[in-house]
């Protein structure tokens, strides 16, 4: 494991609990943004618990749907406060849907609302990477080089590392951003280009890639092509703004 | 220059070649980091997994002494991590107490890894001994061994073939009698 994480007892729960840490840092930092943007931050913040609840409960329901028989003996362990049983596609997946059913039965402005969700998610990617960090995921590939870290028996890039001071980086320029946008959906379409890239870049680095066409890392496909899709929407976003000034 | 920069990304034909080069520059990284797909783990963590060598250990037991995995090499094993409180652990117990009694004759070592670094010691005491379980039970005070099996929910189960390999890692339970008996049946397979 990690030099750095001979913290005695809490090393296990400490990437759960970094992640737990992060959700609620992004959520008061998003909830920060309401008044800049003119939105109600009341509709803000019941959004964002909305997103989480139904978030968490479709992780636990994805999850317990996947080992069907396992719950149908212990249908109690479905409260099980077990951050490991839970499935985290279904349930970002719901939650978002539950997020975003709510934010227009409540009027809120589409792209405010996802500039609003920018700097929260710059700070959950960053606590993502520390999270990471903490339990020796997104490992880095075998590498011989003077900084390489022990880990899972090999010397390795210590890509969790690289993911948290690029994660910064990013944090830094949409927080710089953040009162210089030039128009709405500038921030979001913006974090997600550098979220993207940085996810292209460092997926070079790391040792438990998915590889399809036989040699290529499916996660810098799928990066590349969020990363022209946010440029792109940036363009039309900005086209529009010129055609309809304020 | 504030607004030289905000009239520069408010430009909607700025963005064109941004995405081209964009295209080219990030085709290019994937050209250039691209590898077999034998170079990487494709998505899990390298051991413990079934099919590679069982990470060793060296634990205090409980009652005193010690025990080293791989001194167990030629028996088959059964890994099971647990904590006194948590149900579904306390209820597979008596399967894998009644599993070991019929196969050590045969070779099978149990190991009921206890997390302590987050379990009570008397809490675990008290629970081998209301059951009257007599496999080892090895103490894992600093988490050493829960990190290095990976654990993500407990318990969780491994079954250590005469050679030390891994042939089956059951997360979660509680498991049947009949489940821990097949799964037995296959790390006994090659007579010690």
């Amino acid at each position: 494991m990690l030099p750095v994480l001979q913290v005695g007892p809490l090393a296990i729960q400490l990437p759960g609990l970094l992640l737990l840490a992060g959700v609620w840092l992004a959520s008061s930092v998003i909830e920060k943004q309401a008044p800049r943007l003119k939105l109600s931050s009341a509709i803000l913040s019941n959004m964002i618990f909305l997103g989480l609840v139904v978030g968490l409960v479709s992780a636990r329901i994805g999850y317990a749907l996947r080992y069907l028989n396992v719950y149908l003996e212990n249908p109690l362990s479905l409260l099980a406060l077990n951050p490991t049983t839970l499935a985290p596609a279904e349930g970002a997946l719901s939650g978002m849907l539950a997020a975003l059913i709510y934010a227009r039965r409540k009027g809120l402005p589409l792209w405010g609302t996802l500039d609003a969700l920018a700097p929260g998610l710059a700070v959950f990617s960053l606590a993502l990477g520390f999270s990471h960090l903490a339990s020796g995921d997104a490992f880095g590939a075998p590498a011989d080089l003077p900084w390489a870290i022990e880990l899972w028996g090999a010397r390795r890039h210590p890509s969790q590392v690289y993911e948290v001071l690029l994660a910064g980086v990013v944090l830094g320029v949409i927080l710089e951003a953040r009162l210089r946008a030039p128009f709405p959906g500038f921030l979001f379409l913006g974090w997600m280009v550098l979220a993207a890239a940085s996810r292209l870049s460092l997926e070079a680095f790391r040792g438990d890639s998915v590889i399809v066409l036989g040699a290529v890392r499916l996660a810098q496909l799928l990066s590349l092509g969020l990363l022209l899709a946010g440029l792109l929407g940036l363009h039309l976003r900005a086209r529009q703004t010129v055609r309809h000034p304020g | 220059m504030q607004s030289l920069v905000d009239d520069w990304v408010a430009r909607p034909g700025r963005w064109f070649p941004i995405m081209g080069v964009t295209l080219a520059l990030g085709l290019a990284w994937i050209w250039v980091s691209a590898v077999p797909a034998e170079a990487t783990t494709g998505g899990q963590i390298p051991s413990p997994r079934e099919g590679f060598l069982a990470p060793d250990f060296t634990l205090e037991l409980l009652g005193g002494g010690e025990v080293t995995l791989s001194e167990l090499r030629g028996k088959g094993v059964v890994i099971n991590l647990w904590a006194s409180w948590c149900p579904p652990c306390r209820a597979e117990m008596p399967a894998i107490q009644q599993v070991y009694e019929k196969a050590k004759g045969r070779g099978l070592a149990v190991l009921a890894v206890n997390t302590t670094f987050q379990d009570s010691e008397r809490d675990a005491a008290a629970f081998i001994q209301e059951l009257g379980l007599t496999f080892l039970v090895p103490l894992d005070r600093d988490g050493t061994v829960s990190r290095q099996y990976q654990l993500r929910a407990l318990p969780s189960t491994f079954f250590v073939d005469r050679e030390g390999v891994i042939r089956k890692v059951i997360i979660g339970g509680p498991m049947s009698e009949a489940t821990i008996q097949t799964a037995v049946e296959e790390i006994l397979e090659q007579d010690g």
